[in-house]
């Protein structure tokens, strides 16, 4: 119980007009950061890291870190509302939330969406409070065999469930392995499919391809049918929140089973997006009704969205309990950390438990603030469908090169981006998902890498992937994801899992990090 | 393969002399920025360049030695060289004040890169980085000579990890295996955090970590320093660990592995068409900035020493650094043909 008597002097620290100002000056201006395309949490952050030399480091990490919070939940509204990720972790948000904002379902869809993500925040914060220690140590467990069988067990809860033809999907994503592939190879050193051209040394950026694939392509396709959204017609009342919010009860299921998943990607740190993809595709897989997926199924919202914040959430426990970033964004403000004069570290807790303690409790607060502040906004969100596409669609174009530029100041990226919208737009025609493309350009890259650490580590022998209980576990879920829609379909399990699922709704949770041995 | 822009220093050489001469014949008026500096950070948000990069704007900010403002850009992709390739993409712009390490001419030395090390000039270095053989806190070597001689009875078993794969880091491994005989196994992460964390987590035997990215985990007994390389122990300062500080570690030489002296500069460059007022200029402004007390605190804190060197001075170390490290890659076979 001390850490709930240290919690409180957190609150005691934080609880001043000055810092709740603060709190909201910082969601707002994260909210507005996740919504531009391209800029997302890690810029915003370090942008305005040069206002905070001047601030106490407790002001300061309430700033950085509100900041961060707000633009988690900003990128989730471009995802749904125009098909546009802000952020790579709102990817699978998108496979839902937009098809429902199409059927005229945007107000539902953002408040399921905020409110999801809100719970999954808190979650990740309640298990920084009264795990922080233990967590952090099962964190140090993972090495290179461990992370590997992690991106393994990520591809396999979500491949196999694609409604395309198998070899369709692995062209896909095969394609994006390929993409993954460009610029420096961190195990050997050299450049790797650059083709002489010095904008390639960098790698392609993710949120360049994503913009392409989804955002241009998507203006693509719906000029073709004619230049409207459906959303048009659908109207906006605060009724409709309130009533989104009663029906959230009906998923929690789906909401466990993510922040489950959430704080374990954020703490051993395979990140929110791994978090958000495994979540989205566990979703489906447990699902009575698979099919009703990517076509605006609530479940298929309110997973990755829980996921996706307890992951962004937990990712800070990392920083705080071992002095390592969890995620891109903790870099950052580790790196702020620095320069305020702190050491992060264990120590910290020790050291400085005001700032610590302090910054804890912003995130309770800080969280609050911001999905109050997010619901405020979702009719003028919501609103913008009703906007002519005739106008709309310009703007986005817009906005989305000026993003685009944003990510490296390279006009090189211009032509990326069209190329993958051109890609993208061709896959639609010809019915080829995109989903495993990007599942593997966010992650092949990371799998790679880390399966040939194993191989220097091992000298070259798989058995490293069985060598200890806990890599052995996620890779035999692994294998298990895989083969179980071609086992359940062999032994007719369906109906026998069916009737156990109604009785029993969480029995197949995935692995939670203190299921280890 | 790259074929580099023939458009290359000589033939700049006119460009930038008739703009010295627009500059009112020469000396008459100093150098100034006239718009937005950019600083471009040649590692990702958080890594130890950036810190660098940061600190010196927040100490030029704090002391208002510039008047324009100061954009910092993180260019940290292929370890560091997307940032030496988009300052080399404009030759002669003074605006691109470009931090980095050592890496700017060992990069290419190891792998085809789309620039190369003369493509930007020096214009000063203002502390030196140190390295430090760090085993996990609970394991039993108290001293590098325990650790050298349980290596020698495990050819090939014992594993450092390291930031990057032909870097700095597994530069020093090989050295140590030629000054020891050793035979170690190099594992390249992604970055000082990741190999930190896999120490910590008993994953790998040792690491060649810098001071401050293991200070707050050394703090906790995680992890813990057996010698340095310098040519002395480090400045006595407070204690870190039960009672022993970074001055009480004993320098590597001391324990019979022949190496006196290993460091890595925190260096500042401007492409090579940059006017030598601009250079100048910079030299000027960073000189002043390595006078505060903010820049002390930094170097103190982060256990580097404050060494600031230009003109002369520097390209000798240069020199001297890059034939020293070329001698491995040569060993190694890593050169890139």
């Amino acid at each position: 119980m001390n850490n709930l008597s240290l919690l409180m002097d957190g609150f005691a620290t934080i609880l001043t007009w000055n810092h709740l100002l603060i709190m909201v000056i910082g969601v707002m201006l994260g909210m507005l950061v996740g919504v531009l395309p391209g800029l997302g949490a890690p810029n915003g952050v370090s942008l305005l890291l040069p206002l905070t030399f001047t601030m106490d480091p407790v002001s300061a990490i309430i700033l950085l870190s509100c900041m961060y919070w707000g633009a988690l939940f900003g990128g989730s509204t471009t995802s749904i509302l125009f098909n546009i990720p802000g952020e790579p972790s709102s990817v699978a948000t998108t496979f839902d939330g937009y098809p429902m904002a199409r059927n005229g379902e945007a107000t539902r869809a953002l408040t399921l969406a905020f409110m999801s993500a809100g719970l999954g925040a808190l979650a990740g914060v309640v298990m920084i409070t009264l795990l922080a220690s233990s967590v952090a140590q099962f964190g140090l467990k993972f090495s290179s065999p461990e992370y590997f069988a992690v991106y393994f067990l990520a591809f396999c809860s979500f491949i196999g469930m694609s409604s395309s033809a198998p070899s369709k999907t692995l062209v896909s994503m095969m394609l994006g392995l390929a993409f993954a592939t460009v610029g420096m190879d961190s195990v050997s050193g050299g450049l790797r499919l650059t083709f002489g051209i010095p904008d390639l040394v960098k790698g392609i950026s993710f949120l360049v391809a994503v913009m392409g694939l989804f955002g241009i392509a998507e203006l693509m396709v719906t000029t073709e049918e004619g230049l409207s959204f459906n959303g048009i017609k659908s109207r906006i009342r605060v009724r409709d929140i309130l009533r989104t919010m009663a029906e959230l009860p009906r998923y929690w299921a789906s909401l466990v089973r993510s922040i489950l998943i959430g704080i374990w990607m954020g703490i051993t740190p395979a990140g929110p997006t791994a978090a958000s993809f495994m979540s989205h595709g566990i979703a489906k897989r447990f699902s009575r009704h698979p099919e009703r997926f990517g076509k605006g199924e609530p479940n298929g919202i309110v997973s990755p969205e829980a996921a996706d914040h307890s992951a962004g959430t937990s990712a800070l426990l990392p920083m705080l309990a071992l002095g390592v970033p969890g995620s891109a964004t903790a870099a950052v403000m580790m790196g702020g950390l620095m320069i305020w004069g702190l050491t992060p570290g264990p120590m910290l807790f020790i050291t400085r438990p005001d700032f610590v303690w302090g910054l804890i409790a912003s995130m309770y607060l800080g969280n609050v603030v911001a999905v109050i502040l997010v619901l405020a906004t979702v009719p003028l969100y919501a609103s913008i469908l009703r906007v002519p596409f005739a106008i709309i669609g310009p703007v986005i174009v817009a906005v989305i090169f000026t993003g685009v530029y944003q990510v490296a100041n390279s006009t090189f990226d211009f032509w990326l981006l069209l190329f993958f919208a051109l890609l993208g737009y061709l896959f639609k025609k010809l019915d080829y998902p995109v989903a495993p493309l990007v599942l593997a350009m966010v992650l092949g890259h990371r799998a790679e890498e880390a399966f040939r650490q194993s191989m220097v580590m091992s000298d070259g022998s798989l058995t490293i992937f069985w060598s200890n209980s806990l890599v052995s576990t996620i890779m035999g879920l692994g294998v298990l994801m895989l083969v179980w829609p071609l086992f359940s379909r062999m032994l007719g399990l369906r109906g026998w899992r069916r009737r156990l699922q109604r009785q029993k709704p969480q029995a197949s949770k995935p692995a939670t990090p203190d299921s280890r041995p | 393969m790259y074929k580099r822009n023939p458009l290359s220093a000589h033939q700049l050489k006119p460009l930038a002399l008739f703009f010295a001469a627009l500059t009112v014949s020469g000396s008459a008026l100093a150098w100034q920025p006239e718009r937005p500096v950019e600083f471009v950070v040649t590692s990702g948000a958080g890594g130890g360049t950036d810190t660098f990069a940061r600190t010196v704007q927040s100490i030029i900010g704090k002391h208002k030695l510039m008047d324009k403002s100061i954009i910092v850009s993180n260019k940290g992709g292929g370890s560091g060289a997307e940032g030496y390739v988009y300052s080399a993409s404009s030759p002669d712009d003074p605006y691109k004040l470009t931090f980095g390490t050592n890496n700017e001419y060992l990069l290419p030395e190891v792998g085809e890169m789309p620039y190369a090390a003369a493509d930007l000039q020096p214009v000063a270095a203002m502390a030196m980085d140190e390295f430090l053989i760090w085993v996990n806190g609970d394991a039993d070597y108290t001293s590098a000579k325990d650790f050298i001689d349980a290596a020698k009875q495990n050819p090939g078993k014992m594993q450092f990890a390291g930031s990057q794969s032909k870097d700095t880091d597994q530069t020093l491994v090989s050295m140590i295996e030629e000054a020891t005989g050793a035979d170690f196994r190099y594992v390249p992460f992604n970055g000082g955090s990741q190999a930190l964390v896999q120490l910590a987590g008993g994953h790998v035997d040792a690491n060649v970590n810098n001071p401050n990215e293991n200070l707050g985990q050394w703090q906790a007994g995680m992890v813990k320093p057996l010698c340095v390389f310098s040519p002395e122990q480090l400045p006595k300062g407070e204690p870190v660990y039960q009672g022993k500080g970074w001055g009480d570690i004993p320098t590597c030489q001391s324990q019979g592995i022949d190496i006196s002296e290993y460091r890595m500069p925190r260096t500042v460059w401007l492409p090579a068409g940059a006017p030598e007022e601009a250079v100048t200029y910079y030299q000027e402004l960073l000189k002043k900035v390595s006078e505060t007390p903010e820049w002390k605190d930094y170097t103190t804190r982060t256990v580097q020493t404050s060494r600031f060197l230009t003109g002369d001075e520097l390209q000798q170390y240069i020199d001297d650094n890059a034939k020293s490290v070329k001698k491995v890659f040569e060993q190694e076979g890593w050169n890139a043909s």
